[in-house]
């Protein structure tokens, strides 16, 4: 199964990347956001993976059934999807933000702009 | 405890100057003064212990680092107590004159500190028996050299010349740095007391050649050899009695002081005596007559000084023993004469700003004792017995006869060299001072004591030594030579040396001199004349900003190239670098290899969430819809939770599912507002972008299937595992983890959200101009966009 999944995260990456490559500044973000969900899938697959069991323990004991799903991998994961969505609320708010100040969403014109302001602003 | 004082009494002084001389008024000179007055005394209690043939050396523990010790450790012989009484002796007089020539000047303090700084540093290195503290000091001497020459730091072209004199000596300090860490791995120590006595060693070594070259890189910088002398001209934009003591007793001494002091260990090798007397001497004839192509008085002392170094490095390459006693008394005479006349050139534009000797004659009725001293000083440059001079040029003529080193090539050069020697003294006191007078010279009065009590020593001290020279070798020339040679000797000085074929030789050097004098006027407007000094006057320092422009070119150039602003080309270069390093040790290291073990059987459902997650990814970069675009990405996103669920990550799925859900609202509410997905981009650089897409994804499959074949360590999460209960007293292990066992890191996630939820608010919110008219109210995004962030912190 790990396998797969090391294939399935490598096309994850491929397309994130070749989303933030792009000048179109939401590609871009689309990109980040594939970018952070094939990270935590690396994280998931390498910690290996084991077929349901979630690391609970079962009510009157003090010890977890033998075979679990690797909690470590999951509190890391969970940390990381909370803020790999703050990182994104704010990117797209900034891009929100630029685009409403002048007419960008072209990372070139951004570049563009900051040398000579007076072509794009509204 | 006295050499310290003697070394740091002038950095003290450098950070007192600029207080003391606001109160001090007119007497700060003076007062200033005693500091080398009190350093020439201290040295001068060591002169018996010296001559008789001891040494004195201390050391204090300083740096200690695993590889060699840096000790600020000092070592007195006969060649650093003769250079320290030159500088510490010539650089009193230097404060008396500074403070009568810069009296008025608002930045007179900042003159003293500047000159203070330097005066310690060529101390420290004369003294530095360490070599990275010598180089250190050697830096330090550029470096407060550098503040002097631009000390008139509103003129753009002292500016220039200034950074000219830095970038040109540090470029050579740092080649001699290489060249001395190399001696250290040659000889393992960095004493120069020790490294003298190891002499074979390094030359007989396989890094000789380099360790020579090196060295001399810093020692022909910093003495302004040929080729690069042209900074040291250029240099005459400092102040006057920065250029008296810089570019007579100092500064440019250094590299020769590099060369002596290094003798014993470097010299004696065919390549020593071709590169050193052949650089020399090329310096030595060249910058002689290149002298006689100048009006202003500085040109010609700034020539004559460049000359004076050529001699000095010509005879330490030819190194035997009257080759280096010609060197060190050339030393001591040119000092006397060129500290003279540079303070006599200042004081004579201080009195009516004007330096060109074809503007200037008959000064001597104004300036009586000036011109008293300048007869002096400009005789003992001449060679004239009884002066200094005439001492030191027999013995320079003599040595080039008998130094076995090309003798006729020798001889013939130098005597070129000071028969212009000879016409440059006449242009510097017979024609100002003696010629017919001009107009501006009937404005001169006579100058004030400060200004003539320098050059009245210096040059009452040529005629002193050139009529009792005996002392003075006996005392100071005899162990600064043995210490240059590494073995004892003997001789004694006399300025009547008979009739011989030097004595010969100086006659025709004065008659020939004398007639090249009558015959300037004429000499200097011939063409052949002029183009020589368009050629090695002017040419070097045109190729000097040529190099300079050309880096500079390079650096805007390359800048562009690599720091363009576009964020795909970081992007693109990031990436593509860290591909190609990445996969070059993959495959160098073969890690690829199948891990079968971790096939496994898969079922339906992961085949199809993997095709969905695969399909959609594919969809974010197809579809031109926005709408579709972000469809796509939310359906990728929800397989990923899926998957989490499958493989026994509730909590993972039910976190991906609500932040994926509130992902593609914020998108949607954001991207009404945006223009469409229109992307320029061209085919080769859709593809070229797909290349490095591909690339990366590829490589972060091998490395994930290279490391899926290592033992899995899952001692971590074993301990996490059975802990939860009996530590934590939770039976989700994963929430126990979060907020139990790694609780600060949690902390430091809502630290992040919150720090985002106010750079969200200040973005929506703060700082908008144009909110005046349009009230933030109308705005649907916004409280939408922060309210979600707080939620997601119970996630």
């Amino acid at each position: 199964m790990e396998i797969l999944l090391a294939f399935v995260v490598g096309g994850l990456f491929a397309a994130s990347v070749y989303l933030i490559l792009r000048r179109n500044l939401v590609r871009l973000i689309i990109g980040i956001v594939l970018l952070s969900n094939a990270v935590n899938l690396l994280i998931f697959t390498m910690g290996r993976m084991t077929r349901g069991e979630p690391g609970f323990i079962p009510v009157g004991q003090e010890l977890p059934p033998e075979v679990i799903a690797n909690p470590l991998s999951q509190a890391l994961i969970l940390t990381a999807i909370v803020i790999g969505f703050g990182l994104l609320a704010f990117t797209l708010v900034l891009v929100y933000r630029t685009n409403k100040d002048s007419i960008l969403v072209d990372s070139d014109d951004l570049r563009d702009e900051e040398i000579d302001p007076s072509v794009y602003h509204k | 405890m006295a050499i310290l004082l003697i070394v740091f009494s002038g950095f003290a002084l450098s950070l007192l100057a600029p207080w003391l001389t606001q109160p001090l008024g007119k007497a700060a000179g003076w007062v200033f003064a005693l500091v080398p007055v009190g350093i020439v005394a201290g040295l001068a209690t060591y002169t018996g212990a010296i001559a008789a043939g001891e040494t004195v050396s201390v050391s204090y523990d300083w740096i200690s680092i695993t590889a060699f010790d840096v000790t600020l450790s000092f070592y007195l012989d006969g060649l650093s107590l003769f250079f320290g009484l030159l500088v510490s002796g010539v650089g009193a007089l230097i404060y008396v004159y500074g403070g009568g020539y810069l009296e008025k000047h608002h930045h007179l303090g900042r003159f003293f500190s500047y000159l203070s700084m330097f005066m310690a540093a060529m101390m420290g290195m004369v003294l530095a028996d360490n070599l990275l503290t010598f180089y250190i000091f050697f830096e330090l001497t550029s470096f407060a050299s550098f503040m002097l020459i631009g000390f008139n730091h509103d003129n753009a072209g002292s500016r220039r010349s200034a950074w000219q004199a830095l970038l040109v000596t540090k470029a050579g300090g740092l080649a001699m740095l290489i060249g001395f860490l190399l001696i250290h791995q040659v000889t393992g120590t960095m004493q120069i007391s020790e490294i003298i006595q190891m002499g074979g060693l390094i030359t007989g070594s396989e890094f000789y050649l380099a360790i020579l070259l090196l060295v001399l890189g810093g020692a022909f910088t910093k003495s302004a050899q040929f080729p690069f002398y042209f900074w040291l001209p250029n240099a005459m934009k400092a102040p006057t009695p920065v250029s008296a003591y810089l570019h007579s007793a100092t500064m440019v001494k250094a590299g020769i002081y590099v060369l002596a002091r290094l003798h014993p260990a470097l010299s004696g090798t065919p390549e020593w005596i071709a590169i050193v007397t052949g650089f020399g001497a090329v310096t030595m004839l060249m910058s002689a007559w290149l002298a006689l192509q100048y009006t202003d008085m500085k040109g010609i002392l700034a020539y004559t000084t460049v000359m004076a170094l050529g001699l000095l490095t010509m005879m330490l390459g030819v190194g035997s023993e009257i080759a280096i006693k010609a060197c060190m008394l050339f030393v001591l005479v040119h000092a006397l004469y060129k500290a003279s006349l540079f303070m006599i050139a200042g004081a004579v534009d201080h009195g009516i700003h004007e330096r060109d000797v074809t503007k200037l004659g008959g000064l001597r009725h104004a300036m009586p004792i000036t011109a008293g001293a300048a007869v002096l000083a400009g005789l003992s440059m001449a060679g004239l017995p009884p002066f200094f001079g005439f001492i030191g040029k027999e013995i320079v003529y003599e040595a080039a006869l008998n130094g076995g080193v090309a003798e006729t090539l020798l001889a013939v050069t130098s005597l070129l060299a000071n028969i212009a020697l000879v016409a440059g003294a006449g242009l510097l006191v017979a024609r100002p001072f003696f010629g017919k007078p001009t107009a501006i010279a009937k404005k001169a009065h006579a100058a004030p004591v400060s200004l003539y009590i320098g050059p009245v020593v210096l040059a009452g001290l040529g005629l002193a030594l050139g009529l009792f020279p005996g002392p003075f070798g006996e005392l100071f020339l005899l162990p600064a030579v043995a210490a240059v040679t590494g073995e004892p000797v003997e001789f004694s000085l006399y300025l009547w040396h008979g009739f011989t074929i030097e004595l010969a030789m100086s006659v025709v050097t004065v008659a020939a001199g004398v007639g090249l004098y009558l015959g300037w006027d004429a000499m200097r407007r011939t063409v052949a004349a002029r183009g020589f000094e368009r050629w090695l006057g002017t040419g070097l320092d045109r190729g000097y900003d040529h190099t300079i422009n050309g880096i500079l070119a390079f650096g805007k150039w390359q800048t562009r190239l690599l720091q363009n602003g576009y964020l795909r080309n970081y992007m693109t270069t990031i990436l593509s670098v860290g591909v190609v390093l990445i996969a070059v040790s993959y495959i160098r290291g073969g890690l690829f290899a199948w891990p079968a073990e971790a096939m496994g059987p898969i079922e339906l459902h992961e085949w199809v969430l993997s095709a969905l997650i695969l399909g959609s990814a594919l969809g974010t970069i197809l579809f031109t819809s926005r709408l579709s675009a972000i469809a796509a990405l939310g359906i990728a996103g929800f397989s990923i939770a899926l998957m989490y669920l499958s493989f026994g990550a509730p909590d993972l799925a039910k976190t991906q599912f609500l932040v994926e859900t509130l992902t593609v609202i914020l998108f949607v509410l954001v991207l009404v507002r945006l223009p469409n997905l229109k992307e320029p981009a061209s085919r080769t650089g859709k593809a070229r972008d797909a290349i490095i897409a591909l690339s990366v994804g590829a490589l972060m499959t091998l490395l994930m299937l290279a490391a899926l074949r290592l033992p899995f360590d899952s001692n971590m999460a074993t301990y996490y595992a059975q802990n939860t209960y009996t530590l934590g007293e939770g039976r989700n292990i994963v929430n126990t983890i979060l907020v139990d066992f790694r609780a600060l890191d949690t902390f430091g996630e809502i630290a992040v959200l919150l720090v985002a939820g106010f750079g969200i608010y200040a973005l929506l919110v703060l700082g908008r101009k144009d909110d005046d008219d349009a009230p933030a109210d109308d705005d649907p995004s916004r409280p939408d966009i922060s309210t979600p962030v707080s939620t997601t912190e119970t996630a």
